[in-house]
């Protein structure tokens, strides 16, 4: 048995009398695309932000490989190729796409803190990033201003963003969230034809979706994890039915 | 002994100016995140009102006073409907940016229709001279201004705590998407909370020419320790503004008093060091 | 120069293209020279002028581009006028080095503080810049055997610069010299905003919370623009030291500092051009009235910040990039 090369360890969090993350435990190994579904409020993007570090949990720890991650800046994790993406776009409305991802794999590089020479002589870092917009549809959008483009495009140059960070791991809060059905499906191939040495966990509440792309499934409730497994396991689970068609107060 | 109980009271005193006119920003900045740098030349409006009521009309200061208040509370509820509520959305540089427009615009009118000197207020004869307790002097204006500031916190605290309209500020203060989700008119609660804030500025204004005087320059001059207050009482915190306006009028009395050579040095000194201590301010929750 | 260029056909021409020098520009350094020309009993106002530009040019690339609001920008200016007064007092009188110390002095006290700045947001970063500038400004005043207080510091005395060009009555030699450091520390920022770094400030002034997800150490950015840009404040302070042969109060109080945000705020921040647009209209439009009562000077100033912060967002030079970018859309 390898290490994985996510995985937490009792990992708690609450906010006053609110728990939102309750001895979370998991191990993610590396290439599998996990999914990561659940009601809403059940703790699926805190755990997200724990991992990243943009929140610290009470107690427990979070690994990185074999390296303890949990007191580390969230940069730093990016860094060390944990990364994630945002549910509600969050990218650089003035900037033109091919800067936004540009500047990414300048950070990526170590070449950001540059100040004295020009940008022009970064050729093969734009020509990275022109590649990857490329590689998601995006390449004939690249010069347009992020805010000029559209809703779709935006949640694109998310993934984008974070793919120039060159990550191991690969967090995503429902990528397709607010995307039409017929245009997130297109979304979701362009995230399976990533590369098998990212392992991805993606939040996602389209069930079709789900069990097209996940090879496997943790299904959290009220902050907790109520059980993993296959999509088959997941399907023919009666506490999965009951989570979903009778509300969370049962468990 | 007798120096120090006597410093001590009048920077209570002086505090008590501060928490006047610094309460009202703390709550609006508590519940909307608007820095309104212009909250200092609504105060120099009341004390402008007064004087003119007073000097030109004829007006008893009990009287002028309540007008100070009106004055101010109607002025800014004006201007928050027409200009501040475009830019709630917008981040703190424009706020900023308004706000010291407005302020600038203030000091230029104060200048232009009273001059640039100091106005002279003439308070009822039996709000001055000073009283002996105990072996210290007293100054019966100061005493008024402690009474005056503690009946003001107490009625706040009353209002927040009991009342149907404090418990709706409350919320917003506190989660303003979860006081709308609750079908709080936020918008309505925060134009009223910004007149009343307004209001006991403008109050505090008026009370604060016979301590401090009264000039176009009162605008920005006071501002600084206005803001000192409300950042390191804490945002939307009315019992951390009074101890911050209380804490702030000492140490500023107090250091004139025993190291003038250092002038507002320790002031600025003082919220530096507490605000790397605790950037949400003494009271702050966030 | 963020008009994007629809030929640009490889990334790498794209980004040659928005580094690339514009006749406009080229035009704008060229109209400097003028005043030699046009308006030689005015050159002590083009040296302010140049001065003051080198001042909001130091604020625009904490607040135009790093979005970085500051409030307290005059101490590093005081601090360098008041570095390159005592040093021509109490070392020797030689221009550039008295210069180059101002810099260094002024760049020494931000780096200090950068860390305070580098981590906070909103108003307690507004409040700390505020305070820092106050707590100078009280420094300033109390450590008098050094400063001079509120009498102002006297007996400052330059040699002439590289031992030949005399300060002279008119501002011949003042305004050159000030010229010609606003130009190259203007070629030196312009290098900056294209160089990745300029890209990572972009990047913090449009989504700074996005900043740490894509890997990058946001604070130790701000750490270092703030540090280049009182460097470059303590420069424009030790100009005005060294051309006025005296240093006051005046050079490190609020109103310098609230001045400086809203001449960048009305000429554009976020553009190089912003604050130096600014700063020549701002001090022409002084100059012009400077028969009345100070405290009137405030009236059209404030009306000017309610006007861009309502009307004209992103100044003078952002409305232009508005206009030009719709012209462009349909061309009639």
């Amino acid at each position: 048995m390898t290490t994985p090369v996510l995985s937490t360890h009792k990992l708690n969090k609450s906010f006053g009398q609110l728990v939102v993350a309750r001895d979370i435990e998991i191990a993610l190994p590396r290439g599998v695309r996990y999914a990561l579904i659940g009601p809403n409020g059940a703790g699926k993007t805190t755990l997200i932000n724990l991992m990243t570090g943009m929140l610290r949990p009470d107690t427990g720890s979070i690994m990185l490989g074999e390296e303890d991650i949990t007191k580390l800046e969230p940069q730093a994790r990016v860094k060390r190729g944990l990364v994630r993406t945002f549910q509600i776009n969050s990218l650089f409305p003035d900037l033109s796409a091919l800067e936004s991802v540009t500047l990414a794999v300048l950070e990526r590089r170590g070449d950001a803190p540059v100040w004295w020479r020009q940008l022009p002589s970064y050729g093969e870092a734009a020509d990275e990033a022109y590649g990857i917009l490329k590689s998601l549809s995006l390449g004939d959008h690249a010069y347009r201003t992020t805010r000029e483009l559209a809703y779709g495009q935006q949640r694109l140059l998310e993934i984008a963003l974070s793919l120039a960070t060159r990550p191991h791991v690969l967090l995503l809060d429902e990528p397709a969230a607010g995307v039409p059905k017929e245009e997130s499906e297109g979304l979701f191939a362009a995230i399976a034809g990533l590369s098998d040495d990212i392992t991805i966990l993606f939040i996602e509440h389209d069930m079709d979706v789900v069990f097209r792309f996940a090879s496997r499934i943790i299904v959290m409730v009220s902050g907790g994890i109520l059980l993993e497994g296959t999509p088959q396991e997941i399907a023919s689970d009666p506490r999965v039915r009951e989570v979903y068609l009778g509300g969370a107060n049962h468990g | 002994m007798g120096p120090l109980i006597g410093v001590l009271f009048d920077g209570f005193a002086y505090g008590m100016l501060l928490f006047l006119l610094s309460v009202g920003l703390s709550v609006t900045l508590g519940m909307m995140n608007f820095v309104n740098l212009a909250h200092c030349a609504f105060a120099m409006l009341g004390g402008y009102v007064t004087v003119t009521l007073m000097n030109v009309l004829g007006w008893p200061f009990f009287a002028a006073i309540p007008m100070a208040f009106v004055a101010a509370a109607a002025v800014s509820v004006v201007l928050e409907r027409v200009l501040y509520r475009r830019l709630y959305q917008a981040g703190e540089l424009d706020h900023v940016l308004l706000t010291i427009g407005l302020a600038f615009i203030s000091v230029a009118m104060a200048a232009y229709i009273f001059g640039t000197l100091q106005q002279p207020i003439q308070t009822p004869s039996f709000l001055r001279g000073s009283i002996y307790v105990a072996g210290i002097t007293i100054g019966i204006y100061r005493a008024f201004l402690v009474i005056i500031g503690l009946l003001v916190a107490a009625l706040l605290v009353l209002t927040l705590e009991y009342t149907r309209f404090g418990a709706k500020v409350r919320a917003a203060v506190d989660n303003q998407r979860m006081a709308r989700g609750l079908g709080i008119n936020v918008d309505a609660t925060f134009a009223i909370t910004f007149a009343l804030g307004s209001g006991l500025a403008g109050l505090g204004g008026a009370l604060a020419i016979e301590i401090v005087g009264l000039d176009p320059s009162f605008a920005f001059l006071y501002l600084v320790y206005v803001l000192i207050v409300v950042s390191v009482g804490g945002l939307g915190s009315i019992w951390g503004s009074f101890v911050a306006a209380a804490l702030i009028g000492i140490s500023d009395v107090a250091g004139k008093y025993y190291v003038p050579e250092l002038g507002a040095f320790l002031i600025y000194l003082v919220m530096i060091v507490l605000l790397m201590w605790r950037p949400q301010g003494l009271f702050g929750k966030r | 120069m963020n008009s994007v260029v629809a030929s640009a056909v490889t990334p790498h021409g794209y980004l040659q293209a928005q580094a690339r020098w514009s006749p406009l520009e080229i035009a704008f350094w060229l109209a400097a020279f003028l005043p030699f020309v046009l308006f030689p009993t005015y050159l002590s106002l083009a040296n302010q002028i140049a001065i003051t530009a080198l001042f909001a040019l130091s604020l625009d690339l904490i607040l135009g581009y790093a979005g970085i609001v500051s409030l307290g920008h005059a101490a590093f200016f005081g601090i360098g006028a008041y570095a390159a007064g005592i040093f021509s007092k109490y070392v020797w009188g030689e221009p550039i080095t008295g210069l180059v110390f101002a810099g260094l002095c002024a760049g020494l006290v931000g780096f200090a503080t950068s860390f305070i700045v580098a981590r906070f947001k909103h108003l307690t970063l507004i409040m700390m810049t505020l305070g820092i500038g106050f707590l100078v400004h009280e420094i300033a005043n109390a450590a008098h055997w050094l400063t001079g207080g509120s009498d102002g510091l006297q007996g400052v005395r330059l040699w002439p610069i590289f031992n030949y060009f005399n300060f002279d009555l008119w501002g011949y030699t003042a305004y050159s010299y000030a010229l010609a450091v606003l130009f190259i520390v203007f070629v030196l920022s312009r290098r900056l905003i294209n160089s990745p770094f300029g890209l990572a400030l972009r990047g913090i002034r449009e989504n700074s919370t996005r900043m740490p997800a894509i890997g990058a150490d946001s604070r130790a950015h701000i750490r270092k623009i703030y540090t280049i840009s009182t460097a470059i404040a303590g420069l424009a302070g030790g100009l005005l030291a060294q051309t006025t042969e005296t240093v006051s109060l005046g050079s490190i109080d609020f109103q310098r500092s609230a001045d400086v945000v809203v001449m960048l705020v009305l000429g554009g921040a976020g553009h190089l051009y912003g604050g130096i647009l600014g700063a020549i209209i701002f001090m022409v439009a002084r100059d012009q009235f400077s028969g009345i009562n100070p405290q009137f000077w405030y009236f059209p100033m404030g009306v000017l910040l309610v006007a861009v912060v309502m009307f004209l967002p992103g100044g003078i030079l952002g409305g232009l990039a508005r206009l030009t970018a719709r012209f462009r859309k349909n061309p009639s």
